[in-house]
């Protein structure tokens, strides 16, 4: 398929009346990027089925390679040919797609569709405007997820992100992410940093040893995932008492499966995922990618994409629009992480940090992990 | 002689001498091989050749920090980094212009991503940075516009500065923007800077050159119709603070005389390029960058092969990494090191399967072929998750266990997530790699041999011994190097099932191409790799032979 794909294009330049839609500029063809699974199953429901329904003609091509986008996509620059429109990132992702100068920049109110009320895309979308090139799309958080049949006799179940690393109480293996991002903010905050000054101190090789000597004290108690259904998995198969993973997967194990699994929100890491349009577009793909990506992230769209998947709108404007989900019925709205109840004590991914401390924590980490 | 005619040489049926006509069907046939193993050679030569040569180069490559900061890297060659100060004036105002061109062109955060390997937060100087020339810029384009307004004006600085006889300057310009970004940048640009004014200004017609060349080229502009960006104001400001010019401008009487002369009697901001990076930012005047940017502006560098083994390059040169992160000898020796033990229980395992495929009667050894065959055909990752189940501590496996009572229900064996999952996951998979090079090699082995030995005296472990062992190591040296290569490689059944004693140096390679971006450490690497078993290949047709080796008959 991959192969084919320049080939195709060859083709469909020769044969350029094919390639332009009916109204004579924008390609009547496009690839979108996410990462497969349920999210992009909602993705389709929400915004290329309608899409689609709208523009009678587009053919969507969906392609699941969201994980590794930005080294495909720095190929795809490298070789001088791009086969991908639109393409699903995270954040930090989209920065250091924009700073390789990979990604398009983007003026939100110029790009994207204002709020129904009148208000800028820009304001409606807010600090969330990650860098120049990110259009946001959710909100989505890395949360703990334990077994409620695995709660010793007597104890509470576990509510605070520090009794992830309290083995007295909460006996077992817990499951974290195999990477620095999220657990050395989690060890710190739990080994009596202020939640304000964790990045000073992550700033300092004496504050990196510290979040590292802290987890160190649960090491042994420790599987690493690196793929987000890990942790639902391990939940399910019993084989730890808790786990971090991504919230929508925690919702589908509990609601979708039935699973014996509580949510604890405490200290959860926000962070966001959206588009990028790659830059060098022909103008006739880039105008539909912008199509598309205006129509994809207007308020009603946005809100309609919790229906299928407890990740929260980017959009202010959305968050009252959010109804119930498509087939479980449930009222989605207090199993989004932006919910008040969930919300008491949150985290925000450091982008700036993490762009810059990122390759040099996480060579500190893996060097820990080998040890 | 009788085959000689006595008039000349001997000729062919067609009357062409038999040499030259047997030489062109020898010539015809080596065309017509070569024609017929084309598509291979081109295939290896696309696939393999390539790719590989690519790695090697990348793996030194370092072209991006004098492509990016010419004239910094040209001005910083002065600075001695022992004084322990910042560098001097010169440099700050090179790494003006040449930021604000990668600023331009976007090309600095490529730059700051490449040294934050190196040293930590410049990614975001860089990027921070970038963002902040134009503000530089305005300084000086205000005092300017503030004395003569016409300064404000794209078509007053167009006329000013073209002319004729400038054409070097602008294929010298040219060429630079075209290292910058990569681009041809070839195209017409409608402006031509005048020798005179290159002469009396040479800093300014350089920015305005700069300029002209990416208005009209990369956005597609008229360059007459667009005001000059702000390097250009800051050039002019430059070239007025050399007190020799005054005297020079005062005899100029070419377009805009008036104005510049207006220009050299007024006080220019006395900004110095070295305070404007300095109130950016701090780490700009900090000896620590300048010594990253200085180490590592050459255009091959041994940096990523340093990393690679645990060692850094400095300003005082090669030293070992910090103690906590030291991780990829460790790495590779793990590698080898597993590689051999997963090597070796693929012949203790594949070694009796193979001899009973060889000696079973064909309808039994075919249905244990397919035994063997089906896993082969199974995929990687389906056999890699099964393992999963079977492992895990609540697995197939250790429920076994616990019901048959031979392992303690709260201390049920942790097979996965270490290297126990790996050795066992991977011998699994690799195991037909052993089996059908031993299988296909002792079929060879003709049973009367063993027969003979026996019916000599010899007892049933002194026939298998000095007998048919002997004739079956081709194939193990075969199967040994198939399983130990592709086992050294092998990454997504680590990943799986290795936790963090488990897993391979191809981790890291896959992790640097994917997701730290580092290609350049994991060419490095993927050539260490490519070199260890190269050698270890070596070493092996020193001791063994490869002679010795039968993939089969």
């Amino acid at each position: 398929m991959k192969f084919n794909k320049p080939i195709l294009a060859t083709m469909a330049l020769g044969l350029s009346a094919g390639a332009v839609g009916a109204d004579g500029h924008m390609a009547s063809d496009m690839t979108l990027v996410s990462w497969g699974g349920a999210y992009q199953q909602s993705q389709i429901s929400a915004y290329a089925d309608p899409y689609v329904a709208n523009n009678p003609g587009v053919t969507v091509t969906w392609d699941e390679s969201s994980a590794e986008a930005v080294a495909k996509l720095r190929a795809m620059n490298e070789a001088g040919s791009i086969t991908w429109d639109v393409v699903d990132v995270v954040a930090a992702d989209a920065l250091r797609l924009c700073d390789e100068g990979l990604a398009l920049e983007i003026d939100a109110d110029e790009v994207l569709a204002a709020a129904p009320d009148g208000t800028s895309a820009s304001d409606d979308f807010g600090d969330l405007l990650v860098g120049d090139c990110f259009i946001p799309q959710i909100v989505y958080s890395t949360t703990f997820g334990y077994r409620t049949d695995m709660v010793p006799d007597g104890v509470d179940a576990p509510s605070n992100i520090c009794d992830v690393f309290d083995l007295e109480t909460y006996p077992g293996m817990r499951a974290l992410e195999k990477r620095p991002i999220n657990n050395v903010e989690w060890a710190l905050l739990c080994d009596g940093v202020a939640k304000e000054d964790v990045y000073d101190v992550l700033a300092t090789e004496e504050g990196q040893e510290q979040a590292l000597a802290k987890l160190d004290t649960i090491r042994d108690s420790v599987i690493w995932w690196s793929a987000g259904a890990d942790t639902p998995q391990l939940l399910a198969d019993g084989e730890i008492f808790m786990g971090s993973t991504y919230n929508g997967r925690l919702f589908a194990a509990i609601e979708e499966q039935g699973q014996p699994i509580g949510m604890m929100w405490d200290a959860q890491v926000f962070d966001l995922d959206g588009w990028i349009i790659p830059e060098g577009l022909s103008d006739e793909r880039l105008a539909r990618a912008l199509d598309f990506v205006k129509f994809a992230t207007d308020t009603q769209r946005l809100a309609d994409q919790a229906k299928y998947i407890s990740y929260g709108p980017a959009r202010v404007s959305s968050a009252p629009l959010v109804g119930k989900h498509a087939t479980l019925g449930i009222d989605m709205a207090p199993h989004m992480p932006t919910d008040p109840n969930n919300a008491a004590n949150t985290f925000l991914y450091n982008y700036e940090f993490w762009a810059d401390y990122r390759d040099d924590i996480d060579a500190k980490f893996q060097a820990w992990l080998a040890q | 002689m009788s085959d000689t005619t006595g008039s000349g040489p001997m000729l062919a049926a067609d009357g062409t001498p038999l040499k030259e006509s047997l030489g062109r069907a020898l010539r015809r046939q080596k065309i017509r091989a070569l024609a017929l193993i084309a598509p291979l050679l081109l295939f290896v030569l696309l696939t393999f050749v390539i790719p590989i040569v690519s790695m090697l180069v990348r793996s030194v490559e370092n072209q991006i920090v004098s492509d990016t900061l010419p004239g910094t890297i040209a001005a910083l060659s002065e600075w001695d980094s022992t004084q322990g100060n910042a560098p001097s004036e010169d440099v700050f105002q090179n790494l003006f212009f040449d930021m604000f061109n990668a600023a331009e062109a976007k090309e600095h955060t490529k730059l700051g991503t490449r040294l934050n390997y190196e040293n930590t937060g410049l990614a975001s100087l860089f990027r921070t940075s970038g963002r902040s020339m134009d503000d530089i810029g305005e300084v000086f384009q205000d005092a300017i516009e503030d004395t003569d307004a016409r300064f404000d004006d794209g078509a007053f600085w167009y006329e000013m500065m073209s002319g004729a006889g400038g054409d070097t300057l602008v294929a010298d310009r040219r060429a630079r923007w075209a290292t910058l970004t990569g681009d041809s940048m070839s195209g017409d640009i409608g402006f031509t800077p005048s020798q005179e004014i290159a002469a009396l200004l040479p800093m300014t017609a350089t920015a305005y050159t700069d300029f002209a060349i990416w208005t009209a080229i990369e956005d597609d502009d008229v360059v007459a119709e667009e005001d000059p960006w702000e390097a250009v104001y800051v050039a002019l400001a430059v070239d007025l603070r050399d007190p020799s010019r005054a005297a020079a401008i005062a005899g100029y009487n070419g377009a805009g005389a008036d104005a510049l002369q207006t220009l050299t009697a007024t006080e220019m901001p006395d900004l110095t390029f070295a305070d404007a990076f300095a109130d950016l930012d701090e780490d700009w005047v900090s000896p620590d960058v300048w010594e990253t940017v200085q180490v590592y502006s050459p255009s091959y560098t041994s940096g990523y092969f340093l990393n690679s083994v645990d060692r850094e390059l400095t300003i005082d040169g090669v030293e070992a990494r910090p103690q906590n992160e030291q991780l990829y000898i460790k790495l590779f020796g793990r590698t080898l090191w597993m590689s051999l033990i997963i090597t070796s229980s693929c012949i203790l395992l594949g070694y009796p399967v193979a001899w009973l495929l060889a000696n079973l009667p064909v309808r039994t050894a075919n249905v244990l072929m397919i035994l063997v065959l089906l896993p082969f055909w199974t995929s990687l990752l389906v056999r890699t998750s099964a393992w999963k189940v079977l492992l895990q501590q609540q697995g197939v496996i250790n429920e076994l266990l616990v019901w048959l009572g031979f392992v303690d229900d709260a201390n049920r064996l942790i097979l996965m997530n270490n290297s126990t999952g790996t050795i066992i996951a991977m011998t699994h998979i690799l195991l037909p790699f052993m089996i059908l090079p031993l299988y296909s090699v002792m079929k060879t082995i003709p049973p009367t041999y063993l027969r003979a030995a026996k019916s000599l005296g010899a007892t049933n472990w002194t026939a298998f011994w000095r007998v048919y062992f002997p004739q079956s190591v081709p194939g193990i040296g075969a199967g040994s190097i198939l399983v130990f290569i592709l086992a050294i490689g092998y990454y997504i059944t680590p990943e799986i099932v290795g936790g963090t004693d488990g897993v391979f140096i191809s981790n890291r390679i896959a992790y640097h191409i994917s997701r730290s971006l580092n290609w350049g450490l994991a060419a490095a690497l993927g050539t260490i790799l490519l070199v260890l078993v190269l050698a270890l290949y070596w070493v092996y047709d020193q001791i063994v032979g490869i002679d010795n080796v039968k993939l089969g008959g």
